[in-house]
């Protein structure tokens, strides 16, 4: 029995991950950056959901809406700001603005907010009996939600016309350019979806441990990507399968093996992927072109 | 016709040995007369060690070209070896502190192979990623092991470092990595940041200098690192998280990638400054968040680019600068 | 446009002549920003508090006690910094601070060597003290209240099963863990789970799981209210029934913005102090924090406040022997701490050959949702 509720404790830690990391295979599919910013999205998100019911006293389908339409926002903004100027610079600049991105939001939102963390009202309370355990709704919610969006941008990525326009500009910017796709609209899109993604990620990661603080991003950031690069980056349902492998090893690590060792175990999997078969489970090889 | 005083070599060796000894001697006799309060010494030390590490990632990064993200996981490793060696041993302090030291420099070194061997197959973001993990397992594996004091970390180490040493440490360090890229062996990992497959084609071992320059790089961390366990005295492993490796890249990137001198002065001026700033402590962090994303944009280069300090030549061009004015004026003059 | 400057530039010249007056200069390391600034904020505000109140009062015999306080944001470098600059350049009297372990070892360590009076209100590592004599602390040890936790389990709630969940990544409640761990043994409580998680973590449902496979009556969650409530409200929903059992970071699981505290309900914690304490001491000082900072105060105030009355106490002292307060009256100001004798809003301390204070704990029992005085032990 008790295995049996691992396991849903792991899809559920699992489904947000694989929702957080469709962000980081969209963008790195897109402009080839690891988007170290990704998580802190998440972190915005889940605080504007939080002041928007909290202080503004929404209800909570039009702040969850609001939020998307936020980060939606904030990603393109990011995006136009910071990455588009260095779109020809070296990789390892882009990557550092990143990071830059990343430490600004953090802080921002600790001074804005303090680094007390707040607390946030679960919006599916409640939880159903199954045999001689409890299941909260939440963890539910969690799995159907995260499940329906990942089937819903897979349609919209292979059978759209948008979602070609995007694998066209991840295959080659200047060859999509020449097919008339206007190159920074699609990635303007890319980050808003991903980013709207993340604020949906916020939601439910909110619902599941109800505390968000400033820095709780990272981490959480750290670990989706993990799960990106071993579903194999760039690849949608790469990122599903790479987000519930990481949250079920991780459960399982702490259930049986040893909870210290959670973190080690995320890390050890990354980099056993990378050494092995560095595209990932799902991933595609790229010969290096010279 | 140009006149140079420091034309050779060896005449810039002696030239930056002198200038070396000065200070060297200067800061020792005010360390050790209390011309400086404590609190002043202190900051030096902090300094001190804020170069090495900005230094020594600059190998790996800006010469090498590569983007390792875990070089505070380096330094703990390094922080450990020394501290445990020198709480372990009775010896001298002349002779404990300084292979404490080198203890800290080894082991920080044997890591940068295990890790860099695996790692370095790997570019750019990929190598960031697996770097910032090997430097996270380093973090949790120290936090749960038995010798290293687990989650309360380590206490009651000797407090070795102060002014003198830490400048020794400096000198050491700066002379070293300056010197390995000024060598054959500093032109192939140069190569290597120009273009990789080119100079493999060439007939450089890539891996082989790829790896080097790593572990040199990771070494110096733990030098910086020893130094860092003797002057707190105390380490706790919590404080080697990413937000270390961040700040460090910070100060590499503001002084520029590929300038030993812009890693010096930007890791000098960013300690000193929320020292200056007290009171201003909570927005130093978007501070340093906004000066990395502006420099990435305006100047990716960093502010120094790639531009290095060469005391000789320094003093050459100041010379040739007056004659020049001299000489000018004199023809005005006829 | 000129004159402005000069008038500025005279008023710039005219203020540290002003502040230079005769006062007593007392420095506080505490982190204002980052992390733990939680608990640093709270116990600058009691110290703040008391020291305004007492120079409301006239002071040490009419001199004024002048604070200096430096942010430490939980790092040890930096709270070595506020230390050196606190001592070799604004030339303290005596240091109240720092407020979490790591700074304050680093502290502890240096301040040994200039014979510095240091005074801790919060930080309960039992080696805080150990390094001199010239280090104090105002709250109980770790060890005292994790054993005093799991004994009151074994006796007042005749509970015969435990388990633990603890933050391996954190010295605080590792050390916790042990001693409860220890005493437990003793009481004849068996601990039929231990189970750990990191900093971070906000998941705690696979560590929860396998608790609530084992069935224990109290569940020991030493760690600050933030993740205590986390802990709990996840337990609950995974049908975890143990009654909680808590620590003195615990204190504020109530007060926490939008949580649904009735998980807290029945939970016992140990705690320096009762906000709800009807003694004197205890309602006046609820009632100036709340006035001046708009919140109740909790234990980390309480012990702030109980610091500066502690110190202040014995600036006095010295002062009245005729010895002139400042960089060269340190062995006076250590000697008249150790001599302390003073009922505090967190009772009544003296203070043991080590610097540790010789009080009792108090039990609080969440109750009805608000903390109540279940009994010192």
């Amino acid at each position: 029995m008790t295995v049996l509720l691992q396991l849903i404790n792991g899809v559920q830690v699992g489904a947000i991950y694989a929702l957080v990391a469709l962000g980081y295979s969209m963008v790195y599919g897109i402009i080839k950056l690891i988007n170290f910013a990704h998580g802190d999205i998440i972190m915005v998100g889940a605080y504007v959901v939080w002041f928007l019911m909290a202080r503004l006293l929404f209800p909570a389908w039009a702040a969850v809406i609001l939020a998307i339409a936020f980060c939606a926002c904030l990603g393109m903004a990011i995006e136009k700001i910071a990455y588009k100027p260095l779109r020809n610079s070296p990789r390892i600049s882009l990557l550092i603005t990143a990071i830059g991105i990343s430490f600004l939001l953090q802080n921002l939102a600790q001074v804005i907010f303090t680094a007390n963390p707040r607390m946030f009202t679960n919006v599916f309370p409640g939880s159903i009996r199954l045999g001689g355990s409890t299941l909260s709704v939440a963890t539910l919610v969690t799995i159907v939600v995260s499940v329906l969006l990942m089937a819903g941008l897979s349609f919209l990525v292979n059978r759209t016309k948008i979602g070609r326009a995007m694998r066209a500009v991840s295959e080659d910017k200047a060859t999509a350019e020449l097919m008339g796709i206007n190159v920074n609209n699609t990635i303007s899109f890319t980050f808003a979806l991903g980013s709207g993604l993340a604020a949906v990620a916020a939601v439910l990661y909110c619902c599941s441990y109800s505390q968000i603080n400033p820095t709780m991003g990272s981490m959480l950031g750290l670990k989706a990507f993990v799960a990106a690069v071993l579903g194999g980056i760039g690849s949608i349902p790469g990122a599903m399968v790479g987000g519930f492998i990481i949250g079920i090893a991780e459960s399982f690590t702490k259930g049986y093996i040893s909870s210290k060792l959670a973190d080690a175990v995320v890390f050890g999997i990354l980099i056993l992927v990378l050494l092995i078969k560095p595209v990932g489970i799902l991933g595609r090889g790229k010969r290096e072109k010279v | 016709m140009q006149r140079r005083l420091f034309k050779t070599t060896g005449s810039r060796y002696a030239l930056n040995f002198v200038a070396v000894l000065i200070t060297f001697v200067a800061l020792t006799l005010v360390s050790r007369f209390d011309l400086m309060n404590r609190y002043t010494l202190d900051i030096l030390v902090q300094i001190g060690f804020n170069i090495i590490l900005a230094v020594s990632l600059n190998l790996a990064a800006g010469f090498l070209g590569q983007l390792p993200l875990g070089h505070a996981g380096f330094m703990s490793v390094g922080a450990y070896a020394a501290a445990l060696f020198s709480k372990g041993v009775d010896l001298p302090v002349a002779l404990e502190f300084p292979l404490a030291v080198l203890v800290g420099a080894l082991t920080a070194f044997v890591f940068g192979v295990i890790i860099g061997l695996p790692a370095l197959r790997l570019h750019g973001d990929y190598l960031a990623i697996i770097t910032l993990g090997f430097s996270e397992i380093i973090r949790v594996v120290i936090q749960n092991l038995e010798f290293t004091g687990g989650a309360m970390g380590l206490r009651s180490i000797p407090k070795y470092s102060d002014v003198p040493w830490t400048l020794f440490w400096v000198i050491v360090t700066i002379f070293l990595i300056n010197n390995l890229i000024r060598s054959r062996h500093g032109r192939a990992i140069l190569s290597i940041r120009e273009d990789e497959i080119a100079s493999e084609a060439s007939g450089i071992s890539t891996t082989y200098y790829k790896v080097v320059a790593f572990a040199i790089s990771a070494a110096f961390a733990g030098v910086a690192g020893a130094l860092y366990a003797h002057y707190l005295r105390i380490l706790d492993p919590a404080q080697f998280g990413f937000t270390k490796s961040a700040e460090i890249l910070v100060m590499v990137v503001l002084g520029g990638m590929g300038s030993l001198i812009g890693s010096v002065i930007s890791a000098s001026v960013l300690t000193l400054l929320p020292e200056l700033l007290r009171g201003f402590s909570e927005y130093r962090m978007i501070v340093y968040a906004l000066v990395l994303i502006l420099v990435m944009i305006f100047k990716p280069s960093g502010l120094f680019g790639r531009y290095d300090f060469s005391l000789g030549g320094t003093i050459d061009s100041f010379f040739a600068g007056i004659r020049k004015k001299l000489l000018g004026k004199g023809k005005e003059g006829r | 446009m000129k004159r402005i400057a000069i008038v500025f530039l005279a008023l710039l010249l005219l203020v540290p002549a002003a502040m230079a007056e005769d006062t007593i200069k007392v420095g506080v390391i505490a982190p204002e920003t980052g992390n733990v600034a939680v608990y640093g904020i709270a116990a600058r505000d009691g110290v703040k508090l008391y020291i305004d109140q007492f120079n409301a009062q006239g002071g040490v015999n009419g001199k004024p006690v002048e604070l200096i306080i430096y942010d430490d944001k939980g790092d040890p470098v930096e709270a070595m910094n506020a230390y050196n600059k606190l001592v070799y350049d604004d030339e303290v009297a005596a240091i109240i601070g720092p407020v979490t372990s790591s700074p304050t070892f680093g502290v502890a360590e240096a301040s040994v060597e200039d014979n510095m009076p240091c005074l801790t209100a919060t930080a309960t590592h039992p080696d805080v003290t150990t390094y001199g004599d010239n280090f104090f602390r105002v709250c109980f040890e770790d060890p005292f209240q994790g054993g005093t936790m799991a004994r009151f389990a074994a006796a007042e709630l005749g509970a015969k099963t435990a388990a633990i969940i603890y933050n391996t990544a954190d010295a605080y409640s590792t050390g916790l863990k042990d001693a409860f761990t220890e005493a437990a043994a003793e009481a004849g409580l068996e601990i039929v789970a231990t189970e750990g998680y990191a900093t971070s973590d906000v998941d705690f449902k696979a560590q929860l799981t396998n608790i609530a496979g084992t069935n224990p009556d109290v569940l020991f969650v030493p760690d600050y209210y933030n993740t205590a409530y986390m802990i709990c409200s996840q337990a609950r929903e995974l049908g975890v029934e143990a009654t909680f059992l808590g620590v003195d970071g615990a204190d504020g699981v109530l007060s926490i913005e939008g949580a649904d505290t009735s998980v807290f309900e029945g939970m016992y914690f140990a705690n320096h102090y009762s906000a709800d304490d009807t003694g004197e001491l205890v309602t006046s000082f609820r009632a100036a924090f709340e006035e001046a900072y708009g919140e109740t105060p909790n234990s980390f105030a309480a012990l702030g406040y109980d610091a500066a009355k502690i110190l202040c106490q014995a600036l006095i002292e010295v002062d009245n022997a005729g010895v002139e307060i400042g960089p060269d009256s340190y062995q006076e100001v250590i000697d008249a701490l150790q001599a302390t004798d003073l009922e505090g809003v967190t009772g009544h301390i003296i203070f043991d050959e080590d610097g540790n204070p010789v009080k009792d704990l108090t039990i609080i029992e969440i109750k009805d949702g608000a903390y109540t005085f279940y009994s010192k032990y």
